[in-house]
């Protein structure tokens, strides 16, 4: 392939792989003389471990060693935690439980056997004694009094209580100036992430080196290798960390994992390779959740249409431990981005984050936005109905104007640009919506209940400025990194601290770089995901990559660049301003025979026989970006949905969605991703759930339980973009991995409630299962007969007197 | 712990291993064969990642002991292009942007397959249907569709190797 150009749909070169089976992801890693782990998991969700008899397991056959929390106590250390909120809790987190375990799930021991098979044999033959103690899993309840604690020194099991208010602390005030205010229970309910591919770990120690090589299926190969030896002491020079081919993360391989140190100090204790595969029910209790919110909300407004403010109280359940963003993602990510797109004054946010007996909650894909987004976008269409104005009249009448460069709103944060608008209004363009509400009210004369809901929201997105995530909490910088190196021949090896795990960066980053070099595609080789090969980078999440990888390749593409025009100016005996380096060629104004092509400048760099004065051999450059702002990406979301009011069964029958994303360097990529963010999205909205007892199993342990979408659940994708670039980055991108998940939700749960809303129904949590609309629907036709049937009374009464 | 001998044929190489009668057809493959694309993904059979085609007809290789495919012919993803051609199911993912993480694609191309095999023309109605033991995060699956009506178009879909229909 020839030069590729940013805004093509290139196919992706890491498809060649993965559709011949070429792949190699953690499982398919082999090294020779590996032996493999099989974890003792806790079946209590809340216990004292009185003792651990592993000696019927150890003389089992085929097992070579077991390992209890209590033996490899001093060298594991305590999981860090990577965002520490003022006056934060952040108990101890032993990757192995050696006193007491908190949750279903929690590791007390590792079985290392010469197969897998024997690894699992051995499993039930060690005799853990527990003392079970009270659970709770409730984000509420475990704040109350009298409830079961967790840790020692976290009373009420509260890790912190966080706030962000707009700056004259005035929402109390307009509620009591408004003429609507509206008060809603929201419960945003827990999931489980469910990537494809379980996570796993191989990890191997050299003891010629004492180099420790951990293979892991993760997002952040440098911050597991940072974190690894902060928690271990295993200098950090000394270990390296590869992320092979990761089948997907969604958040869920964002942190340091006990497994990943407990299999990375087994291997330097036996100095044997060692192989752990997690099973789909391990990954349901051992590997991170999501959402888990109960949130009491409000919006206070004008019965002209004006919103004046929102305010929400909410418990987030952390689960049993501080996972690595845990603190992050309710706060931040959520409090934050309370203003929406609206130019509402009065924003009230305090935030509970509560310890419970249950697998750790972490970022799953939107993280806290999709939390936030749900409640903004809900109470807006509460209020629209409470005051008996259309939703979009509503939402046009608040939307903050157009801009360009920097909007300061009333949680304090600055928006980088929008045009809240113009994607509502091409939105409306595929969209007929009074034809739509033309057609609902004939579906209501024949029985049918259809509705419509919009969802117009914002994300805070290229997760970076470091020293503005440092003051909110953040422990470890979030910028980006980038190597190019041009080799002798001219070909082009980049280097990326961000780590794919499906969003195709080996195909988008060489578009980049052949766009910017002029160097053919094909010519150009994207590495990722091995720190002995990267310089440090922060990884991917929080729909950075683009955003701020992309921004951290081209300054190394610029690098590269100036110094090539130098070299070739200088063999052509011309000023570096006389030289135009374009489609991979160096010419020089008013001299046509004078050119160059990359390849012999490239030579030329590396053969050191004529370079200009003072210029080092060679043709490479590093870069470290650290953005000034986050990117806020923003669109219209629009669901149709029909509810059967005999099954409660739902169906979505449209799904419009247009996005401003900023500048796209791959739209088929972009697409891709969006189609994937909604359908995550309408997982949520209408099917997934995860279920504790409320002595803290997990009901919903299995993906026979628990209702990761099939390809029936879901429609076709109607989607569109408008292009506001971000002024943040040279790219004009704004970021675009989470954006569907975040606006998904409360555009569906709008429509459902649209369609009920003729029978009084005002506001429904997720997910829509067909029982529980059923129950809506007979109930408020019951509310209805009985009402009628009172005012008729009433009236015969009335007529008697 | 026993062992018995099978021989399989997988992509039209015959194998012959001594193996335990509880190996699943899975473990087979990727753990003694070294056919590392098919995937396993969950311990329910729900999820379809390790999907084959055995004497022609689709399957769940976690549902099934290694021992009772003995004398069977399979195909796995490994198998499916051939003379460094891709098959056109290949050819649609590909074209189409069928997958992003790649993990559930090798079992779900099989299945996209076996229903062109028996349906080649199928409406996205019935491509739905017949992919529904196969989950994918990543695209919310209309690339999967886009990608199997392209296969569908381009007509050479049902030559598979793999035994017969």
């Amino acid at each position: 392939m020839t030069i590729a150009a940013r805004g093509e749909s290139v196919k992706r070169r890491e498809d060649h792989r993965l559709i011949t089976g070429t792949g190699t992801y953690v499982d398919d890693v082999r090294l020779p003389g590996v032996m493999h782990v099989a974890f003792v998991r806790s079946p209590h969700a809340h216990a004292l471990i009185r003792s651990i008899d592993a000696s019927a397991a150890a003389a089992a056959p085929g097992v070579h060693r077991i390992f209890t929390g209590a033996e490899l106590q001093e060298q594991l250390g305590s999981l860090p935690i990577g965002w520490d909120l003022p006056n934060q809790k952040s108990p101890p987190h032993p990757p192995l439980a050696f006193e007491k375990v908190r949750y279903v799930g929690d590791a007390v021991a590792a079985i290392v056997a010469d197969t897998p098979f024997a690894a699992q044999d051995a499993l039930e033959l060690v005799k853990v004694e527990y003392e079970p103690l009270d659970a709770v899993v409730d984000g509420e309840k475990a704040t109350e009094k009298g409830a079961p604690q967790l840790h020692d020194d976290v009373p009420n099991n509260i890790s912190f209580e966080w706030e962000v208010h707009s700056a004259d602390q005035g929402y109390d005030d307009a509620a009591k100036e408004a003429d609507v205010v509206i008060k809603q229970r929201m419960i945003n309910q827990r999931l489980i992430p469910n990537a494809m591919e379980t996570r796993g770990v191989v990890a191997d120690f050299n003891d010629g080196t004492e180099q420790i090589t951990i293979w892991t299926s993760t997002q952040i190969p440098h911050l597991v290798r940072l974190l690894f030896s902060a928690t271990t002491g295993h200098p950090e020079h000394k270990v390296r960390v590869i992320a092979p081919d990761v089948g997907g993360a969604f958040g869920s391989k964002l942190y340091l994992y006990a497994e990943e140190v407990t299999l990375g100090m087994i291997a330097k204790n036996l100095k044997r390779p060692v192989k752990w595969i997690e099973s789909r029910q391990e990954n349901y209790i051992a590997t991170t959740h999501g959402r888990d919110h109960i949130a009491d909300v409000e919006i206070c407004g004008n019965r002209d249409g004006t919103i004046t403010g929102f305010k929400v109280h909410v418990y987030a359940n952390l689960g049993a431990y501080l996972s690595t963003f845990a603190a992050g993602i309710p706060t931040i990510l959520y409090g934050l981005l309370l203003s929406g797109v609206y130019k509402v004054p009065h924003v009230s946010c305090v935030v509970t984050g509560v310890f419970t007996n249950t697998t750790p909650v972490d970022a799953y894909r939107g993280a806290g936005r999709p939390e936030a987004t749900f409640v903004i976008e809900r109470l807006v269409d509460m209020f629209a109905a409470e005051i008996g104005r259309d939703p979009v009249a509503v939402r046009r009448k608040n939307f903050l104007p157009a801009f360009k460069n920097g909007r300061t709103v009333a949680t304090g944060v600055t928006y980088d640009s929008g045009n809240y608008r113009a994607t509502l209004n091409r939105a409306l363009e595929m969209f007929d919506y009074p034809a739509f509400r033309k057609e609902q009210r004939e579906a209501r004369r024949n029985g049918r209940l259809i509705g419509v809901g919009f969802s117009t929201y914002i994300e805070i997105s290229g997760l970076a400025p470091s020293a503005v995530a440092a003051s909110l909490g953040a422990g470890a910088g979030l910028w980006e990194s980038s190597t190019v190196r041009i080799h002798p021949t001219g070909t082009v090896t980049v280097y990326t601290g961000t780590a794919s795990s499906g969003q195709g960066h080996e195909t988008t980053f060489a578009q980049i770089a052949s766009d910017e070099l002029g160097v053919p595609y094909d010519d150009i080789e994207i590495v990722h995901g091995d720190t002995d090969k990267q310089p440090f980078g922060t990884g991917t999440f929080g729909s950075r990559s683009l955003a701020v990888g992309g921004q951290a390749l081209m300054m190394s593409l610029a690098k590269v660049k100036e110094k090539a025009i130098k070299i070739a100016a200088h063999q052509m005996n011309v000023e570096p301003e006389q030289v135009r380096m374009r489609d991979g060629t160096f010419t020089v104004e008013d001299i046509p025979e004078s050119q160059m092509t990359f390849a012999e400048v490239a030579g030329e760099a590396y053969s050191a026989i004529n370079l200009p004065p003072d210029t080092e051999p060679g043709l490479e450059a590093v870069s470290f970006y650290d953005p000034e702002n986050f990117t806020w990406p923003f669109g219209c979301h629009i669901c149709v949905i029909e509810v059967n009011p005999d099954t409660g069964e739902s169906k979505i029958l449209r799904y419009v969605a247009v996005d401003d994303i900023g500048e796209v360097v791959n739209p088929m990529i972009v697409d891709g991703l969006l189609h994937g963010g909604i359908a995550q999205g309408i997982g949520q909205a209408m099917q997934e759930r995860a279920v504790y007892s409320d002595d803290g199993q997990l009901l919903s342990g299995s993906m026979l339980d628990y209702a990761v979408p099939t390809a029936e659940d879901m429609p076709m994708f109607e989607t569109d973009r408008t292009v506001t670039p971000s002024p943040v980055n040279d790219l004009g991108a704004k970021g675009v991995g989470e954006a569907g998940t975040i606006a998904a939700t409360p555009a569906i749960v709008n429509a459902a409630v649209d369609a009920l809303k003729h029978l009084g129904i005002r506001h429904i949590d997720m997910p829509l299962q067909s029982e529980k609309m059923w129950r809506i629907i007979r109930d408020a036709r019951e509310k209805q007969r009985a009402e009628r049937s009172a005012r008729a009374k009433q009236r015969a009464t009335g007529g008697n007197s | 712990m026993t062992t018995q001998r099978i021989s399989v044929t997988v992509n039209g190489v015959e194998h012959s291993v001594d193996v335990e009668p509880r190996l699943l057809l899975v473990h087979l493959l990727r753990d003694v064969l070294e056919l590392t694309g098919t995937h396993l993904a969950c311990d329910t059979s729900s999820c379809g990642a390790c999907t084959v085609f055995l004497n022609g007809r689709s399957l769940k290789s976690c549902t099934m002991f290694a021992v009772q495919a003995d004398g069977g012919e399979i195909t796995t993803v490994e198998g499916l292009a051939s003379d460094g051609k891709y098959h056109a199911i290949q050819e649609g993912f590909r074209e189409k942007h069928g997958l992003q993480c790649g993990f559930c694609t090798p079992g779900m191309m099989i299945s996209a397959i076996q229903l062109l095999d028996r349906n080649p023309d199928p409406d996205e109605g019935e491509i739905r249907a017949a992919i529904r033991g196969n989950l994918c995060r990543c695209t919310g699956y209309h690339n999967i569709v886009e990608a199997i009506r392209h296969a569908a178009a381009s007509g050479k879909a049902a030559a598979v190797s793999g035994g017969q229909q």
